[in-house]
């Protein structure tokens, strides 16, 4: 079986892999991060999206060993030192989240919007998580969130 | 179930060898959008998949006598930031960018929306209205291959075992030339096209079309050009009565499907209607006043 290694949440990880392993199932099954979550087969939910080298990618679009020797970033990355992250806190704060299944992808594509595009309009954020589906929020909850980090005011 | 080989080789050669030397099912992979879906739903079971995106010349974006060749393997999103490729061939662009979401649109590539041969392929009718011409490279060579012969019915392809397309020559364009694409979807976002529609056409001084070329979209088994589409518009000044004729036209070209995205007869329709607004996108961004 092929091995892989690639730095997660700062340390870095290793492991044996089958050659069809998603990237998904290595840092669920095999480091045991479960923040990132699973919502659909078809790449279209979006609730498993985490960073690779900085930018967010579908984690179930991508094998494991794709992944050797990036620097990967899943939802348990973002708090530092017990402080959860602006876009965490702000997600809290606005009620972006109701039963929370999709909120890991949704928080690691937001964060990624704002490194790409620091103040996005309403329209640009709805665009940006076209690929990030939620069953409870109807949205509205979740662009107030991400609009209040980008104003400053996070949580 | 056997275990899936996975390469990465960083040159041509090397990707053709391993694929043409595999044993059993063997996959070329670029974004994996649609191979890596196919392989969990164990639509296919591949015993060896050469991961293309470590080679330079299918990731790279360069001029080429007045055109531009670009990578198979370079992504949506790269394509997208290309001031050059979006200003000489604005409806393939956004054909492209067309495909998925934001992290869709990081993976995505042209030569696998391409290889992957669905009659609803976005960046298709769009390229085959450009003319665009695909460079495969295989055990026995490379050669050139215009993009309409690559796919051969859904899910199949002309290339033979170790065969990749490693470019697209999107050709250089004469001037007052415009093209575009659009395509219908039952929800605003991350669907299937129901109908895709490509126009490139060039305008002459006086504002009369003197080329054009109509691609299709999702309306047939294959995407397909549609010659007397575009034989309504060349020598008009797109009017309503040329703008009839290509909708008419377009529709009578369909042989659609009936599914849960459109009936037939609905697919026809729109078909026209689609020409028609694309055609006059084009004939904007040709110019016309
Ligand atoms: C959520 C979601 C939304 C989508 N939305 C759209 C959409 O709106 N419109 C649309 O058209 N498609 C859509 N797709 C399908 C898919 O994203 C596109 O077809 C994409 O362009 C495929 O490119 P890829 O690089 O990911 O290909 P891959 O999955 O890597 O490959 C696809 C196929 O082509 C072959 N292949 C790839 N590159 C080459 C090459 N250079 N030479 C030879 N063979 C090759 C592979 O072996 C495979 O069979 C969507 C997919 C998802 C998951
Ligand atoms: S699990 Fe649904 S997009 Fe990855
Ligand atoms: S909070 Fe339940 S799916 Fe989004």
């Amino acid at each position: 079986m092929p091995t892989v290694s690639m730095t997660v949440n700062g340390r870095s990880a290793a492991g044996e892999v089958e050659g069809r392993t998603l990237l998904v199932e290595f840092l669920r099954e095999h480091l045991r991060l479960t923040g990132t979550h699973v919502g659909c087969d078809t790449s279209q939910c979006g609730a498993c999206v985490v960073h690779v080298n900085g930018k967010s990618v579908k984690s179930c679009t991508l094998l494991a060993v794709q992944a050797e020797g990036a620097e990967v970033t899943t939802i348990e990355g973002l708090a530092q030192n017990g402080e959860l992250h602006p876009m965490q806190a702000a997600f809290k704060e606005h009620h972006g989240l109701q039963c929370g299944f999709c909120t890991p992808g949704m928080v690691m594509s937001a964060v990624d919007l704002l490194n790409t595009n620091a103040h996005p309009s309403e329209t640009e954020i709805r665009d940006w998580l076209e690929g990030n589906i939620c069953r409870c929020t109807g949205y509205h909850n979740i662009v107030k969130a991400i609009q209040a980090v980008a104003q400053g005011q996070g949580g | 179930m056997n275990d899936m080989r996975y390469e990465a080789p960083d040159t041509i050669d090397g990707a053709v060898a391993l694929l043409a030397g595999g044993r059993g099912e063997v996959r070329a992979l670029a974004g994996g959008t649609d191979l890596l879906v196919q392989l969990r739903a164990e639509m296919i079971a591949p015993e060896l998949v050469v991961d293309l995106k470590r080679i330079p010349e299918l990731r790279s974006i360069a001029a080429e006598d007045g055109g531009f060749r670009v990578g198979a393997a370079v992504s949506g999103a790269e394509l997208g930031e290309h001031p050059g490729v979006k200003a000489l061939w604005p409806g393939v662009v956004e054909a492209v960018e067309l495909i998925g979401s934001t992290q869709i649109q990081g993976r995505a590539s042209l030569g696998g929306n391409l290889c992957n041969a669905s009659p609803a392929a976005d960046s298709v009718p769009a390229m085959i209205a450009a003319r665009a011409v695909a460079r495969v490279a295989g055990p026995a060579g490379t050669r050139e291959v215009p993009v309409e012969e690559i796919a051969i019915g859904p899910g199949k392809t002309s290339l033979a075992k170790g065969e990749i397309v490693v470019s697209v020559l999107l050709p250089a364009r004469p001037a007052r030339s415009g093209d575009a694409y659009l395509r219908f979807i039952p929800r605003t976002e991350m669907d299937i096209a129901v109908v895709g529609a490509g126009v490139s056409l060039t305008l002459d001084e006086s504002g009369v079309c003197s080329a054009a070329r109509v691609a299709l979209g999702a309306v047939a088994a294959l995407a397909m050009l549609v010659p007397e589409a575009a034989a309504a518009l060349v020598g008009t000044t797109l009017d309503e009565a040329a703008l009839e004729r290509l909708a008419a036209a377009a529709s009578g070209a369909c042989r659609p499907i009936d599914d849960k995205r459109g009936t037939k007869e609905y697919r026809i329709k729109v078909a026209g209607v689609l020409a028609r607004r694309a055609a006059l996108i084009a004939a904007e961004r040709a110019g016309r006043s």
